[in-house]
Formats: structure tokens, sequence, C-alpha cells
């Protein structure tokens, strides 16, 4: 009973926070129901025993997607009222369009629940097993996924580089490394270590 | 009691809320990177309801999979508006002509 109950209360949360993403007049406004709208999903990620991707849910997209859309948000100078002409026009049609495109995905899941849709059958490599799912996620992920992972992690370093290359502004009064300089100097022209005899002169 | 197809309702309803802010919101690239996420976090519940309604654990590991990729989707996405605005001045992107491309 809890379960339904709080299934249906983490879904319409989600659902309306979804729709106030799209309609909130302010984007910051549409940023804190973004967030609103992950957390509820985590929690519906909770309900099914998938633990491990509903805490990265909230530590991914609420810690730090979220956050630099906010940076984004508040940083650029956008007058946003400029942007939104045309959103009336088009709320009509695009109502429309989305309750098509929702009943049709509403009857091919009910085409699915008939029971004439055979839908693959797991192999049982990867079966749900007496571990925890953290626990079970992180054996799979160490073994048979590995690559797929570090690859993973390779996408993230080149959008890290990608960001970083895009937005990097090159600043004049740095002081930066030449490097072709530092390649054509000679031990002649550096200095040395001397260990001048008393009473001499000192070679310059 | 909850089954499957409930999640793929809750799913697809999330799918069609992020295709409606994109076609509402055709000039402000914040709010379409943003309705993105919200289809890909459909992609996500899909892939988790399914994964944990057939017992497969790899729905769960695609999951992750997905979101990383939306995570540097937007990182780059955000970037290359911040260039954009330093460049025009606004974000209007249904007149992004300058390539005549």
């Amino acid at each position: 009973m809890i379960q339904v109950i709080s299934f249906y209360l983490f879904a319409s949360i989600l659902i309306a926070s979804a729709a106030m993403v799209i309609f909130a007049r302010n984007p910051v406004h549409s940023v804190l129901w973004l967030i609103v709208a992950f957390f509820n999903a985590a929690g519906l990620m909770v309900l099914i025993g998938a633990e491990f991707i509903a805490m990265l849910l909230v530590i991914v997209y609420v810690g730090a997607v979220a956050v630099l859309f906010l940076f984004v948000v508040m940083m650029l100078d956008i007058d946003f009222a400029e942007l939104r002409a045309g959103f009336i026009k088009n709320v009509p049609l695009g109502l429309l369009l989305a309750v098509v495109l929702v009943s049709e995905l509403v009857l091919g899941i009910g085409a699915y629940r008939a029971g004439e849709v055979k839908l693959g059958v797991p192999d049982g490599a990867a079966a749900v097993t007496e571990m925890p799912n953290t626990e079970a996620i992180g054996a799979l992920l160490y073994s048979k996924y590995i690559f797929l992972f570090e690859s993973a992690g390779l996408i993230l370093l080149v959008a890290m580089v990608g960001a970083i290359v895009l937005t990097h502004r090159k600043s004049h009064s740095a002081k930066a490394q030449n490097i072709t300089s530092q390649n054509m100097r000679r031990p002649q022209d550096a200095t040395r270590n001397v260990n001048q005899p008393v009473g001499q002169g000192v070679e310059l | 009691m909850i089954g499957i197809e409930h999640y793929l309702v809750v799913s697809s309803i999330l799918f069609v809320m992020g295709v409606l802010g994109i076609f509402l919101n055709r000039k402000n690239v914040i709010v379409i990177l943003m309705a993105i996420e919200l289809i890909l976090l459909a992609v996500n519940i899909n892939l988790v309801a399914f994964s944990a309604f057939l017992g497969d654990l790899t729905g769960q590991v695609f999951a992750m999979f997905v979101l990383t990729v939306a995570a540097s989707e937007a990182a780059i996405g955000l970037a290359i508006l911040v260039i954009y605005f330093r460049g025009r001045g606004t974000i209007a992107v249904d007149d992004v002509n300058r390539m005549k491309g």
C-alpha cells in the first residue's frame, strides 16, 4: 500500500515539475523545477530497488548538471522575455502533438501488456542476485562492462577538455611558459655553480 | 500493485514533456537543453524499470552510461552557449545562420 501511494506521489510530482520546467517564465525557476523532477525520479528508482542509479541521479544531476545550468543562467545577461515570443502561438499545436504522442506511446505499452509482443529474455549473465544493488552493479561494471566503463570515463575527459578549450579566454596579463625559449636554452647561457677559490678574481 | 506499465507510462509522459519543451521554447536554448535532460531522464526511468522487472542488471549499467553522456552533453552544450553569447550578445537560436549552412 505504502509503495502504491509513494509511487503515485513521486510520479505526479515528477510530471508536474517537468511541466513547470517547460512552462516556467523564468529559466532560473525552470532549473529549480528540474531539480525537483530529478529528486522525484530518484524516488521512483528507489521504489523498484535501483538505489545506486537513484543516488547517482541525485549526485550527478542535482549536484553537477543542475548547478552548471544555474551558473550559466545566472551568469549570462539574457532578455528572456524576448525569447518567449511565439510561445503562446505554439501552445495549441504543441499540446495537440503531445497528446497524440502520449496516446500512441500508451497504446504501444498496452499492446505490450496484452502479451503478444515478445521481449528478449534475459540470458541470466547479469541476473539479480542476493547481493546489494550497488555491490552487484559494481561486480558487473568492473568485469563484463569494464571497457564500456573506461570509455565512459574517456567521454567525460573529452567533455571536460572540450568545455575548457571552448570557454577559455587568453589573458594578456598572465605569465605563461614559453616552450621555445626553454628548449633553445644552452648550458653555457645558464647559471653555473662555481666553487670560487679564495684570492682570485671572479670570472664573469 | 505497481507493475512495469506504470513506470513505462510515467516515462513516456516525461519523454513527451521533453519533446513539447523543445517544441515550445524554440528560441531559448537553455530550456531546450533542460528539455533534453528531461528526455534522457525518461530514457533512464525506462531502462531502470525494465531492468528491475525483468531481473537483469544490465539496464541499470546502461542507465549509468546514459547519465554519463547526459552530463558531458550538458557541459559541452553550455560551453557552446557561453561562447555563442559572448559573440552575439543573445542566445536566440532560431537565427543561427552566420555560417550560412
